[in-house]
This record gives C-alpha cells, structure tokens and sequence, in this order.
C-alpha cells in the first residue's frame, strides 16, 4: 500500500499537466472508496471483539453458577443421606440393641421406647424445638424465630451450612434430637409407665436438649466453639450434647426409678442377643452420618471424620474385648459389641478434631474405662441401669469430650485460623473449655432430670405397678407379646 | 399299655429315632425341656454380671407302647441314648388307663 500510496500522494501536490491531475483525481476515488470500508471493517471487528468479551463473561459467570450447583448437590445428598443413617441409628440400631438385651417379656416394650421418639420428638422439633435450638437468642436457648419451621426452607443459612438448604440442616439435626432422648431409655427399661415416658420425653427434650443444643451448636451459644462462645468448646457431634447429657440423665432416673424387681438376685439375663449384635452393626453404620454429617458438606473434613470414627470403633471394640478376656476369662460377644459402642461415643466430640492415629488412642481409652465401670463400678455401688446408659454414653461421652481438648489439632480443623485447637497444637487450656462443656452437661442433666421426675411423678407417677412389671411390659403397656411361636 | 418317658441328651435325638425306627417304632412325641439332675450347669457372664445356669438343655420323648413290646423298646431307648457320661437322662414307665384313635375310634392296644 505505501509503494501506491506516497508515490500517488506526491502526484497530488498541483502541477500544471493534466495527467497529474488525472492520477490525483483517481487516488482521490480511490480513497473515497476504501476509507469508508477500512472504516465498516473496523467497525465491525470492533463490535465482534466486543460481543465476544460478553460471552466469555457470561460463560464464566455460567460455570461459577454450575460449580457452585455442583457443590450445592454434592453436599446436600451426603447431608440428606447422613440424616438418614442417623434416623436409623435410633430404628432400628437402638431399639434392636437395647431390646435384645432385656427379657422377653419386655421385648416390644423396649422397642417401644426408641420407635415412639421417631413420632413424639419430630412433631416437637416442628413446632417449637428446632426454632429453641438453633434461632439466635440467648446464650443459653434459642428463641421462637423458627416456631413452626417458619423461614426454614431452600435458601441456606449461612451460620449452619451455607452450601446446603437451611431445612436439611433443620431435619438432619432433629435425628439427633430424636435419638437422645432414646439413648435414655435402657436406664429405666423394664419398669417404666409408658405414660410417664411419653411426658418425660416431652419434658426433657424442652428443658435438657433443646438448651444444652443451643450452647454448644446454636449461634451465640455459651460454648460454642465456632459461632462464638464464651467457653469454646469442642463437640464435633454431640459428646456432650447427646451422650454426657443422656447419659448422666439416665443415671438419674435409674437411681430414683429405683432397681427391678429381682434384681441383682433373680436372674435377668438377654433374652436375644443376636438382635443386639445386629443392632450394634447398624449403630457403627448409622455413626457415619451421625460424626461425618457432622461436616455438614461433603467435603475432605467428612472424610476425616469418617475415619476417625471407624477407626476409633474398631479400637475399641478390641480394647474392650482383650481387657474382659483377661479379666474374666472369656471374650464375649456382648463386651465386643459394647466396646464398639464405647469407642463410637468416644470419638463422638472428637471425629472432626483429630486425627486417625490419636482416633484409635481415643478408642482404646474409652473400651478400657467402660468396661470397668460396667463390669467393676456398677456392681460396686449397686445401682441398675439396666442397659448401662450411664457406663457407656455417661462415662464415654465424658473420655471423650476430655480427649477432644487433647487431641484436637489445625492440622484436621482450622476453625481458629492458624491458632492452636488442643494440647497437642499446643493449646493446654482448650481441656478446661471442654471440662465446661461436660460439667454444664452433667449440671443441666442432673437437675433438669430430677425436676422433670418429679413433675411426672406427680402427674402420672413413674413406675409400673408390681405386678405389670412381673407381667412384663408388653403385655401390661401394650397387650402384645413379642414371640408368639404357637401362632 | 405303658407310658415310656424318656429324657435324653438332644444331640442323641437323631441315635434314638433311627434305633426306635429299625424296629418298627414311629409314634412318639418330643419335647424339648430344661432340667438337671446331678450334672452340673454352667456359668455365663453378661457385662461383669455372672449367671449360674442350673436349667441345661434336654429332650423328652414319650410314647405309648404295648405291654409285650415294653422290655424292647426301653432297651432300644437305652443303648441308643446312652454315652456314658453324667447327664445322659433316665426313662420313666407309667400305667396308661386308655388310649383312643380319634380319626376313628380305635380303642385299647388298638389304637396304638
């Protein structure tokens, strides 16, 4: 273009022959011509670059979205699931576990108990539960914010799960609150009116769980360790919130409910135990959700926790079983599934906190110190807590709770932003904060029991009449018999 | 007729139908009943409680026989039941005042 160009642009400049004004004259149509088409092209490119910048940020802004709906559904299916295997835990988990060890004339009765809490504490956490729990209140309970479930629906909340609807954060924490109040029922089984359970339940759910829930888990909460505590303290699961809290009630109860008729002297040996076995299996299942749900997403801290509960099960199932082998003789099968049961509260507070190793640490302890206050201590002071509620959730959920201060490491769970977790980070005084945590479980469990007993006492009165409880449960609750082999 | 009442070691329940079979006895009726004699019980141990066991599993077979056959059948019971060891059982014999066949009425050794 430069060799027509200059050349033809020197033609222009005037002189007096007409082929030079020819030649100027066609350089100028040519000019004419081409500017205002070099002037659309780049018009043209122009605008194209132009659309294709809005593309590419409309398809960036498209992925995001689909990324983020990806994590969204990963997470939500893992919660939903582990909501379930939860919900299992208590039916069938718990009440095979628990029924196979009762006689058999108190088999359903048994049942009973774990079956009707999936009812009585759903319709609870409805309407006024899930809302004293977890809406922001007070540091000790919630408020009415959510009475009726109303603003729990697709949209998340941010403070408990902010990749997953705030109604699966809802309906995965009503299997907690459900299986609580079940774990309760071995202390007492075998002579408790069935009317009384349903008002105890009722009773204790609005004044143990439903504060002890808030404090740890609920946002402002006493000790909450994540959303702003003034005692932090760890419970990745429930330690102290289901199992010191159910487990210190359960001792409270077998203490003023008061021994079974017979007991220690008339034999009461299980009447099934191949119903506990299976039982056992489907609560170290169930766990999974109950310690990995606890991530609240499907992420890698799920995994950790799954592990750690695993292994720490495993632990102690063997802890428990090698100590009753020396001890007593023989390693049964009923101290195995116990064992196992142990370490699964055990590593309850601590499944999000620490890591695999110290995990089957936790799990040893707790098969060690439960055994011996089932097989030792009980026998010592003589009380019957017929399915050693106390023994394993009390004394469990408070090893563990104590080990969480230990073991807690950033390495597993930054939830302090580069700063110390346990003692083992380097953080001695996280021990005392979980000391807190349990002595306000054991507090509110003790009184809040005791009062809740007495109100029924008073209402319905307690325990079953002599002859219903020699008749059994089942018959005399519920006039049903569990087997009927003739039929 | 006689009533013949035996108690014997379950696992020997198989030994004792074949004998009884062999010589062209197959009415009886068997229950299965806990009970001891002098044969120790044995110990269990459910979360540190121990339970002294006193009711051992056994096998009762009765049945209704004529009096030519007694002698026997109890010696077929006998040498098939019997291990040599305490807790093999024992064999009761009792009078029996009638036995009838109620598809059809048969009355007396008749009906047996």
């Amino acid at each position: 273009m430069e060799n027509t160009f200059f050349p033809l642009l020197r033609l222009c400049v005037p002189r007096k022959s007409m082929r030079r004004e020819n030649a100027c004259a066609s350089f100028l149509s040519f000019l004419s011509l081409w500017i205002p088409r070099i002037l659309i092209s780049l018009a043209a490119l122009g605008s194209a670059f132009a659309q294709t910048a809005n593309d590419v940020e409309k398809r960036l802004a498209e992925l995001d979205k689909a990324a983020k709906s990806a994590q969204m559904a990963g997470d939500n299916a893992w919660m939903l699931t582990s909501a379930a295997l939860v919900l299992m835990m208590t039916g069938p988990g718990l009440a095979l576990f628990y029924s196979g060890l009762v006689r058999r004339k108190n088999v359903l009765g048994t049942m009973m108990h774990s079956f009707i809490l999936m009812g009585l504490v759903t319709i609870i956490w409805a309407v006024i539960g899930y809302s004293l729990a977890f809406a922001e209140g007070t540091p000790f309970l919630g408020s009415l914010r959510y009475v009726f479930l109303k603003g729990v629906g697709a949209d998340p909340n941010p403070d408990y799960g902010a990749t997953i609807p705030h109604q699966t954060y809802m309906v995965y924490q009503l299997m907690f609150a459900i299986i609580t109040p079940a774990l309760i029922s071995g202390a007492f089984a075998e002579r408790m009116k069935f009317s009384a359970m349903l008002l105890f339940m009722t009773l204790w759910t609005l004044i143990v769980y439903f504060p002890m829930a808030h404090m740890v888990w609920g946002k402002g909460g006493f000790l909450n360790g994540a959303l702003g505590g003034v005692f932090p303290a760890w419970d990745f699961a429930g330690g102290t919130v289901v199992h010191v809290t159910s487990g210190v009630s359960a001792l409270i109860c077998a203490l003023y409910l008061g021994k079974r008729l017979g007991y220690p002297s008339e034999s009461m040996r299980p009447h099934n135990l191949v119903l506990s076995v299976i039982g056992a299996c489907l609560l170290w299942v169930g766990w999974f959700g109950f310690n990995a749900g606890s991530a609240v997403n499907a992420g890698p801290l799920a995994t950790s926790a799954f592990v750690a509960t695993h292994f720490a099960t495993a632990a102690a199932a063997l802890s428990w079983m090698f100590t009753e082998w020396t001890m007593a003789g023989k390693p049964s099968v009923l101290g195995a599934i116990s064992g196992a049961v142990a370490g699964l509260v055990a590593i309850t507070p601590a499944s999000g906190f620490v890591k695999p190793m110290p995990a089957i640490l936790i799990g040893i302890i707790a098969g060690v110190i439960c055994y011996f206050m089932v097989s030792k201590v009980k026998q010592k002071f003589g009380y019957d807590d017929s399915l050693d509620v106390f023994g394993v959730h009390g004394v469990g959920g408070t090893t563990g709770a104590i080990l969480t201060g230990i073991f807690a490491t950033k390495e597993i769970n930054d939830l302090r932003m580069g700063k110390p977790m346990g003692l083992v980070d380097g953080d001695p005084g996280q021990v005392l904060n979980q000391a807190v945590a349990v002595l306000v479980a054991w507090g509110l469990g003790i009184v809040g029991t005791f009062i809740i007993l007495k109100i029924c006492d008073a209402l319905v009165g307690v325990r079953a009449k002599a002859e219903h409880e020699t008749e059994g449960l089942d018959l005399s609750m519920h006039g049903e018999e569990g087997y009927n082999f003739e039929a | 007729m006689k009533r013949i009442e035996a108690i014997i070691q379950p696992h020997k329940l198989e030994d004792v139908k074949e004998a009884l079979k062999a010589i062209g006895v197959d009415g009886m009726t068997i229950t299965e009943v806990r009970g001891h004699g002098r044969q120790k019980g044995h110990k269990e141990v459910y979360r540190g409680m121990e339970y002294q066991v006193d009711l051992l599993p056994k096998v009762k077979i009765e049945m209704v026989v004529p009096d030519a056959r007694l002698e026997e059948i109890t010696s077929t019971l006998v040498s098939s039941a019997r291990t040599g060891k305490i807790g093999d059982g024992k064999i009761f014999v009792y009078d029996v005042a009638e036995a009838i066949r109620i598809r059809n009425d048969d009355r007396g050794e008749a009906a047996l």
